[in-house]
């Protein structure tokens, strides 16, 4: 019966969606009130809707109801409690739904933080989301419905991937998705104000919280993506250039650039048609990225289920969405206008570049992702190729240097124009010390090769011109209260930019990998460490069995960590999983996965072994870019705008600047930042 | 007009996704470097009698299918029906690579499922891996007359792919000297 009722509930939820969709937008049109008050309501009926759907399916895995399709195909009585739960994400129909469920949390949230916002704009804004909301619901009623039933069921089910089995990728996923399906409040924004036909600094301030909340969310779910498949894969990587990969890789790079411009177009009411553009671009490559990976038009080393019929409406779902919002762009962009103008050597110029840059990479990004299909459509299949790493990091790199460099420069630059002299006057002595560190440090530690010297470079550079722009400011202001938070969101944020150089740079130069075969006993030396394999035991899990080895690392014959590496078979999947066992420190890794058992020996078996410098500095840079953008979030810039408006009375209005001289602080912000 | 490039340009873009999506071709069908290639030699014990060994040689002069399975391996279990409907139509013969697998397990499962093979090689340490490029159970080889691999299958083999890629290719190559 539960089952049923979720399948029934989706069925409400597409009609009250494809209400969403239509009526508030039709009232925004005609003018009338009543349609347009509708969109909060039937949102909150969607939600709930949905709501109910997703808690029917996560009751049919906790109760291992195999008589659930997808449950059986995802779940196994002997799989524990917070995996049969966090199966619900675990393949294809069950993702579907988390996104559709988030969609809804998401538009109830811009209803809620919206009240400031005229009625039309908030009308358009929430009809928009039910639009996709219509596509994803029509999907899964379709063509891959959750609750498809299994009769006779089966007595167990065959266990959810045991790739997935693991803490990271409980909430790596529903991460991912709040990033990717944030993006559709921009895009939602950005088609409203297409639709409305006004776009103006205010749309931007509108849009921006929504922008960076997404942002850090989808910041975060690719640092927990990439953490996982480090600890996980047990080849020590961190990052493969993986079609899955860059599909999460190209909305990020978007949306970056995207924050950006909104900063620009708020600030100074330029790049407005850009702006646009860009919100379209980022929530497009979101949709791209669920097309590709579900579709199986493209290769990639994450196992999904993939369906040609299903990648056919996800495509027709996107030809309508991006191509109905990118027509309605170049029908209404021309309205738009360019906006404020600006100097060559200017803030606006050096966030032009990053946004070309930026762009330039999602674009290469994309290309490399996406060239396998173009060749393979223009042959009828007859070559077949892949892109790999190396192009990657071919074209990539140069495109992140002069990034890297530029951003030092912009928060210094004013708005408007700069002289150039001046600008290398202020950072001239951020300059010395980077090139001179940079040039030095990588003799200190052993090898010098110019690329270490480079990445070394840009992550001073990056340190100090953010060290440089505070002092001068505090000095300016008079101490830490007076910049906003957003501007030391910012700063915070390219601060892990630059951490997270380090800890790529460190570890790309300095790691070194020992692939032995080692007999009980034996030791093998790798970064200063001599590890020493104590040979396996066997273990038993609540659904698998395995191999469990010990592995002492030591260093100047002081025991520094004791390794557990794993090699499990799952009992229902009989899939072989390698389980490294890391000793995670600040300045280094000590990584150990088992390989094969060496035949007709005396326990012998291949180990790895990893030693990575500073390689947890690549998710620390990303958790303090996220980080960043949430102190930016905090900023009262939108909040007191909000209560401003929303107060109304002249009285209330007092209160609020009593408390908080508003339009003062207002004032000294665009000054400042 | 210039901005309806932008739209132009995405639906130049959606053409190419869907002739990606439509034309049938798997992505799983990297074409494999061994394919033209003499089928790697080997010589190594049978599943069923341990002392007797089995070497691609012994086939020359035959077409035959080389299955690569496992007990554990879930879509074997999948593609099993089709092998022992293939089996019986004595069409082809389907030699079975019992891969990282126990000899007492796989036994289990051919005495239970049905055995489809005219032998089976047990390959407990996945040894013929690396020598045959394999990425994953269930593979399925097409091998000539003369011992070179005319076509490989990776993942499972489908009704599909059975009737319109192997069948033909394994007809033909009866044909040819």
């Amino acid at each position: 019966m539960i089952p049923e009722l979720g399948h029934f509930s989706l069925i409400v939820a597409l009609m009250l969606a494809l209400l969403q969709g239509v009526l508030p937008i039709w009232g925004a049109a005609r003018g009338n009130a009543v349609l347009m008050g509708l969109a909060r309501p039937v949102a909150a009926g969607q939600f709930v809707f949905v709501a109910i759907a997703f808690c029917a399916l996560a009751y049919a895995f906790l109760t291992s109801d195999f008589s659930v399709l997808y449950v059986a195909q995802n779940s196994n009585s002997h799989l524990p409690a917070h995996y049969r739960f966090a199966a619900l994400w675990g393949g294809h129909e069950g993702s579907i739904l988390l996104w559709t469920f988030l969609l809804t949390i998401w538009t109830i949230a811009v209803g809620q933080f919206s009240k400031h916002l005229p009625q039309e704009m908030v009308a358009r804004v929430i009809g928009v989301m039910g639009l996709i909301s219509v596509g994803f619901l029509l999907f899964m009623l379709f063509a891959s419905n959750p609750f498809e039933r299994l009769l006779p069921a089966p007595g167990d089910g065959r266990d959810l991937n045991p790739l997935l089995q693991d803490p990271g990728m409980v909430i790596h996923p529903p991460m991912l998705y709040m990033g990717y399906v944030g993006f559709s409040v921009a895009f939602a924004f950005a088609v409203s104000a297409l639709l409305g036909g006004h776009l103006d600094a205010t749309w931007a301030r509108w849009s921006r919280p929504w922008t960076t909340v997404a942002w850090v969310f989808l910041t975060l779910g690719i640092a927990l993506g990439s953490g996982w498949a480090y600890y996980e894969m047990g080849w020590g990587g961190w990052w493969f250039w993986d079609p899955v990969e860059n599909a999460s890789f190209m909305p990020w790079l978007a949306g970056t650039a995207l924050i950006h411009s909104l900063a620009v177009t708020e600030k100074r009411a330029a790049f407005k048609s850009w702006t646009v553009l860009l919100a379209i671009g980022a929530f497009s490559l979101s949709l791209l990225g669920t097309f590709l990976v579900r579709s199986g038009v493209l290769t990639s080393v994450h196992a999904f289920t993939t369906d040609p019929r299903r990648g056919l409406f996800i495509l027709v779902f996107l030809v309508v969405v991006i191509g109905a919002s990118l027509f309605l762009y170049a029908w209404r962009a021309p309205r738009i206008g360019l906006g404020g103008k600006f100097e060559v050597v200017s803030r606006e110029s050096f966030l032009l570049a990053n946004n070309v840059l930026l762009s330039a990479a999602a674009a290469t990004v994309f290309l490399g992702t996406l060239y396998p299909l173009f060749v393979q459509a223009l042959t009828g299949g007859q070559s077949k190729l892949s892109v790999g790493e190396p192009y990657f990091e071919a074209v990539f790199l140069p495109l992140m240097v002069p990034m890297v460099v530029l951003m030092g420069l912009g928060p210094i630059a004013r708005w408007k124009q700069v002289s150039l002299l001046d600008l290398l006057k202020r950072v001239r002595w951020a300059a010395v010390v980077s090139f001179v560190l940079a040039a030095v440090l990588p003799f200190l530690l052993g090898k010098w090769t110019p690329l270490i010297a480079l990445g070394l470079f840009l992550a001073f550079w990056t340190m100090s011109t953010v060290l440089v722009d505070l002092r001068k400011r505090m000095l300016r202001d008079g101490g830490v209260k007076g910049q906003s938070p957003s501007y030391y969101g910012m700063q915070l944020a390219h601060f892990g930019i630059a951490v997270f150089i380090i800890g790529v740079t460190l570890v790309k130069g300095y790691e070194t990998e020992r692939d032995v075969r080692m007999a009980p006993g034996e030791t093998t030396v790798a970064g200063g460490y001599t590890f020493r394999f104590d040979g396996v035991r066997d273990i038993e899990g609540p659904n698998y069995r395995g191999v469990q080895g010990r592995v002492i690392a030591s260093k100047d014959d002081k025991t520094v960590a004791q390794l557990y590496p794993e090699k499990r078979v799952y009992n229902a999947s009989g899939m072989p999983m390698t389980e490294a066992s890391i000793d995670t420190g600040l300045f280094r890794d000590l990584y150990v996965s088992l390989g094969e058992p060496i035949p007709d020996s005396n326990g012998a078996w291949a180990v790895r072994v990893y030693h990575k410098p500073f390689v947890d500095w690549i998710w620390a840079g990303c958790v303090l870019m996220a980080l960043g953008g949430i102190l930016a979030l905090s900023d009262r810039r939108y909040r007191i705008h909000a209560k401003r408006k929303l107060a109304g009375g002249p009285a209330s209005d007092d209160v609020v600047r009593k408390k908080q001289p508003a339009r003062a602080v207002a004032d000294r912000r665009s000054k400042t930042a | 007009m210039k901005r309806f490039i932008i739209p132009v340009a995405f639906l130049v873009f959606a053409g190419f996704l869907y002739v990606a999506l439509t034309s049938g071709l798997d992505p799983h069908t990297v074409p494999s470097p061994f394919i033209g290639k003499p089928a790697p030699m080997f010589s190594m014990s049978q599943l069923h009698e341990p002392a007797k060994k089995f070497s691609p040689a012994d086939m020359k002069g035959r077409v035959w299918l080389f299955n690569l399975w496992a007990s554990w391996c879930e879509s074997c279990r999948d593609e099993h029906p089709l092998l022992l409907a293939l089996s019986q139509q004595s069409v082809v013969p389907i030699v079975g690579l019992d891969y990282k697998d126990k000899a007492a397990d796989a036994e289990a499962w051919l005495a239970k499922g049905g055995n489809p093979y005219l032998l089976n090689v047990s390959d407990p340490e996945g040894r013929l891996g690396i020598d045959y490029g394999i990425t994953g159970v269930p593979e399925t080889f097409v091998i000539d007359k003369h011992g070179v691999i005319r076509y490989k299958e990776v993942g499972m083999v489908t009704p599909e792919n059975l009737k319109e890629k192997i069948l033909p290719l394994v007809a033909q190559l009866e044909q040819e000297p």
